[in-house]
């Protein structure tokens, strides 16, 4: 049966298989980024957000600080047309989320932070999820995932001009800079707008597409402040104050689809379209129970906005994907974490809730 | 017809290396999906886990025809050690075959991801949410598939040295096409 070969194409046929092995082995570990050092990872990123003093253990590695909230979406039949998602047919479904503060310090005071944000899930009957992550800036600051882990890392620059330099490499920035620097503050999440800013396809019964972008208008009264009043009320008074005005009256907000027009960047988050876009108002977000995050059902949902429901597809904002692998990789980290966040453990006496 | 099969069986072939095909394609979409955070990661992802699906549910085929048919017997004059590691390493096979896609399933039921395939095709959680599962999962799912790599390229290894320096047939009783130029098949 055996057919021994020489000693020669015995050499032969062991290099062989060594130099297989070798390039199997080569070719996964190139795929998997180990010989590509400068390819920009969702660990690199997300290590990217800590702070100097490093990440809050057990929570989000960005929007970090947050409550919890469970209410409904009443949608009005109006986004049927545009799009199949049965969370566009008139009813009422399901909404659960998570008002937030842009920053990756759990216990960073209210007034230190410029971004707050909204994570939301709409579920309905026949099994659909839906998840969005929307930001109160009408824009995002850069146009890039590149952009965005540039500017994380300047602070950890030793260049005394490093922000200089990184605002002129990216003039975009001078967009969010501007509204960073004059939209008002306000002292409720109740009282903020929540837009998503990356671009998605609704693809209605006929199959036909139609770019996107939306956003969760408030219904409260805003009532303009300056961050240093805000400071004055403390430093987790937005989750004081969102328990109170929840308990006395739920508060709502409206869904707000704008419809590209052609030409319109579909891509790039950091450039707002301009006014007179088609805009449908598809229903409204009622929020009637706010719990704190430590027990709430909002801490074990990662608000990936590629998450989606049939009738709704990602478009080409490189963003999309760039903060789905993110926000993976940190609810991984966070979620391995938790016994520097424990569930259940009373709050000591003065804590925030 | 007594005699005792040479060779694995037209179905068994078509089997093994349909589905060396998509571990191969599932492992190292898996290493590259996570360590990118470019536009591609999405499809990459949606394939990630249909492929999964489809290799558990050819896994679970393939062993059923397996304990149906058997395998042919090893060379008789093979050592007794590389006997033992054949028969160990097809049992590893099994296991994580079955295994990695039921610990990827289980891993995004832990984490409250709803599990959405190709063609909008939704899986049921398999799991409730918890952070300690998902952890335990999480890293099982990605230890195990270094695992499987070292064991698929041991495989390869040593298919490959039955077929260059054993010659011994037991390349061509799993080989992909009838090896009518093999003079070891026996047949």
């Amino acid at each position: 049966m055996t057919d021994r070969p020489s000693s020669q194409a015995t050499l032969a046929g062991l290099a062989l298989i060594a130099a297989t092995l070798a390039a199997g082995a080569a070719a996964f570990a190139y795929v998997g980024g180990w010989l590509s050092p400068h390819r920009l990872t969702p660990t690199k990123l997300v290590d990217a957000l800590a702070p100097p003093s490093g990440p809050s253990l057990g929570h989000r590695r960005n929007h970090a600080k947050g409550i919890c909230f469970t209410g409904v979406f009443n949608a009005n039949g109006n986004g049927a047309e545009l799009s199949r998602a049965s969370a566009f047919a008139p009813g009422e479904y399901p909404a659960l989320g998570r008002l937030n503060l842009g920053t990756a310090n759990a216990d960073a005071a209210d007034a230190t932070v410029r971004v707050r944000g909204m994570g939301l899930q709409i579920t309905t009957p026949d099994g659909a999820v839906w998840r969005m992550a929307m930001i109160d800036p009408p824009m995002f600051p850069v146009a890039t995932p590149e952009a965005f882990y540039e500017l994380l890392r300047v602070p950890q620059s030793k260049k005394p001009d490093a922000m200089k330099d990184f605002a002129a490499a990216h003039p975009e920035f001078a967009t969010f800079a501007a509204w960073a620097g004059s939209a008002p503050w306000t002292a409720s999440y109740a009282e903020e707008p929540y837009h998503g800013l990356d671009a998605f396809i609704l693809v209605d019964r006929s199959g036909a597409e139609r770019v996107v972008r939306w956003s969760l208008l408030p219904q409260a009264q805003v009532v303009p402040i300056t961050d240093d009043a805000l400071a004055k009320l403390g430093p987790n008074y937005l989750e004081q104050e969102i328990v109170q005005r929840v308990a006395k009256a739920p508060q709502q907000w409206v869904m707000a689809l704008t419809l590209a027009n052609a030409g319109d960047s579909t891509s790039n988050p950091s450039v707002p379209w301009p006014e007179g876009r088609r805009v449908v108002e598809v229903g409204t977000l009622v929020v009637n129970k706010i719990e704190a995050e430590r027990d709430g059902p909002c801490r074990d949902i990662n608000f990936d906005p590629t998450i989606l429901p049939d009738g709704i597809r990602v478009s080409d904002d490189p963003f999309l994907a760039a903060r789905s692998s993110a926000y993976a990789k940190s609810y991984d980290l966070r979620t391995s974490e938790v016994k520097y966040y424990p569930y259940q453990q009373p709050a000591p006496a003065g804590s925030r809730p | 017809m007594m005699t005792q099969r040479t060779k694995f069986t037209v179905l068994q072939r078509l089997l093994h290396w349909t589905m060396a095909v998509c571990i191969l394609a599932m492992l190292f979409i898996g290493v590259g999906m996570v360590s990118t955070i470019m536009p591609k990661y999405i499809p990459l992802l949606a394939t990630h886990k249909t492929l999964g699906i489809v290799i558990l549910v050819l896994a679970l085929i393939r062993l059923g025809v397996r304990l149906y048919y058997g395998a042919p017997p090893l060379p008789e004059d093979l050592p007794e050690p590389m006997k033992l590691a054949a028969h160990l390493s097809h049992y590893a096979f099994y296991v994580l075959m079955i295994g990695m896609p039921l610990l990827g399933w289980a891993m995004l039921s832990a984490g409250a991801y709803p599990i959405v395939l190709y063609g909008g095709l939704r899986l049921p959680a398999i799991l409730p949410q918890s952070d300690a599962l998902h952890t335990l999962l999480w890293d099982a799912h990605f230890y195990l598939a270094f695992g499987f790599f070292a064991l698929i390229l041991m495989h390869v290894g040593a298919a490959l040295f039955h077929l260059l320096v054993l010659r011994d047939g037991v390349f061509a009783s799993m080989a992909p096409l009838p090896a009518n130029a093999d003079p070891a098949a026996g047949e």
